[in-house]
């Protein structure tokens, strides 16, 4: 059973192409990849991302139990609308999911999980609550739209009332505020600046046609992904998963280690993680022709490794990836592309962010 | 459905061959296939004055999504190599039958060019996909 969301007839109507995302009928492209991926870098473009789930978590509780479930601390959130990344991590030490959590108070916080792994993250979400007064609560009744670019905030503003516009007037990164009947968040997955807004699903077609009306070009999972690799940010599922360590996938950022008392799943093992060292996650750059790509191997002087997501960069003109290797590697590594081993530089897992490469 | 000229003929493996007279015969991939990979990024095109058998991986059409091989349709020896495509990769993309062809060849048996598919028959090759 195939899901769609509110957009479909939208996507349809641009002549999108459309592909099985873990069983949701979703956009690939609505023509050229790399023109989305530029207009994102250049201007304006939106994707519907409303296969994402939101999750509220609310009642006494709440605090004590996402202080519990996740390995970012939530006890950082003081402001209203304050956004934070985290692993959720199982006993063995590996990320179940990544999620961004937004704090309304200490009795009341939104989830954003990810859509590939819906049914586990509720399942997990609600065994570990086991304990807590708090109630778990999808949102199913939102779609989800990211507006991503340098022009991005501008055009979106064109659909926003006065109130809206007041509510998101000077919102720093990482913040969401529900304003009338949006969600508005300055949150996103591309390394531009621009918003993740929460729209009732009767109006959500609307809303992207009057997103298209303001000159927001469509975007789809292709321009999705080189934006996020570009950026250095993880896909789920590919650079990272039940079986990789946080350390092990450049999430040692978002785990936070103090108070020692704190006791989080999964802490036992990432101690012990940490103090055994893991292998890493390092970025990859090559500027000769050809495309480094997801699985192929990686030699190093350390021993072998793995390109968790390779792609072509429209940005920088060359092939990027992200590698996990064993600790300690030098400035070059070899990848067997194709038959032939080619060595390319090692750098930071990021490459390009607010349209310039930071390489 | 898939713009495929009549006047061409096509390998099952998405190649599209137009004869130039004299043994040569121009050689590109078919808009179906530049619509599979999607956005090309790189061409590697082989060195003009190679031998080819029918069959061989003789260029790669390099997309976003992925590395695919291009073989030759025809045996005989390339004569020609669309050098635009260096720089402007996408033309296979915008323009597969024309400026987004790839090379030539001088076929050793231009007869060789009767037993690839008519547009008809490769048109049913798609509809098997």
């Amino acid at each position: 059973m195939t899901s769609t969301t509110a957009l479909h007839a939208k996507h349809l109507e641009a002549g999108a192409k459309m592909v099985d995302f873990f069983g949701w009928d979703m956009p690939i492209n609505y023509g050229s990849q790399i023109e989305e991926h530029h207009a994102v870098r250049q201007d304006a473009g939106m994707f519907d991302v409303s296969h994402m789930t939101i999750v509220d978590v609310t009642g006494p509780q709440a605090k004590a139990y996402l202080q519990y479930l996740l390995a970012n601390d939530v006890a950082k959130l003081k402001d209203k609308g304050k956004a934070l990344y985290s692993g959720m991590l199982n006993e063995e030490g590996g990320v179940v999911d990544d999620l961004i959590v937004y704090h309304f108070d200490d009795t009341n916080y939104r989830l954003v999980v990810n859509s590939a792994t819906r049914e586990k993250d509720m399942n997990w979400l609600n065994g570990c609550a086991e304990g807590f007064e708090v109630s778990i609560t999808e949102r199913s009744e939102f779609a989800m739209i990211a507006v991503q670019g340098p022009n991005a905030k501008e055009k979106a503003a064109t659909l926003f009332s006065a109130a809206q516009k007041e509510a998101v007037a000077g919102m720093k990164p990482f913040f969401g505020v529900q304003a009338e009947d949006l969600f508005i968040a300055t949150t996103g997955y591309t390394g531009e600046a621009g918003y993740e807004i929460m729209v009732p699903v009767a109006q959500a077609a609307s809303f992207w046609q009057g997103l298209l009306d303001a000159g927001v070009k469509p975007c789809g999972l292709g321009a999705r992904d080189t934006l996020r690799l570009e950026a250095g940010m993880n896909l789920y599922g590919q650079d990272m998963d039940e079986t990789v360590s946080p350390l092990a996938a450049n999430m040692g950022w978002t785990i936070t280690w103090e108070p020692a008392d704190r006791n989080f799943v999964g802490r036992k093992a990432l101690e012990a993680q940490r103090e055994a060292g893991t292998d890493k996650l390092i970025g990859l750059v090559m500027t000769d022709k050809g495309v480094l790509r997801h699985g192929q191997k990686v030699r190093t002087e350390n021993g072998e490794g793995v390109i968790t997501s390779g792609t072509f960069s429209p940005t920088l003109g060359h092939a990027i990836a992200m590698a996990r290797v064993p600790a300690g590697v030098g400035d070059t590594v070899e990848v067997e592309m194709r038959k032939k081993w080619v060595t390319v530089k090692v750098v930071k897992p990021s490459f390009v962010r607010n349209g310039k490469s930071v390489l | 459905m898939s713009n495929i000229p009549k006047d061409l003929r096509y390998a099952a493996s998405h190649e599209w061959v137009r004869p130039e007279g004299d043994g040569v015969f121009t050689v590109g991939i078919s808009e179906h296939a530049q619509d599979l990979l999607g956005d090309m990024v790189f061409v590697e095109l082989p060195d003009v004055g190679d031998e080819v058998s029918t069959g061989d991986d003789v260029a790669v059409a390099e997309s976003v999504k992925a590395a695919s091989d291009v073989y030759t349709p025809l045996t005989g020896e390339v004569i020609a190599v669309n050098e635009d495509l260096e720089d402007s990769p996408e033309l296979v993309n915008s323009d597969p039958y024309g400026d987004g062809w790839m090379f030539k060849i001088k076929a050793e048996d231009a007869a060789e060019f009767e037993n690839l598919l008519d547009a008809e028959a490769y048109e049913s090759t798609l509809d098997e996909d």
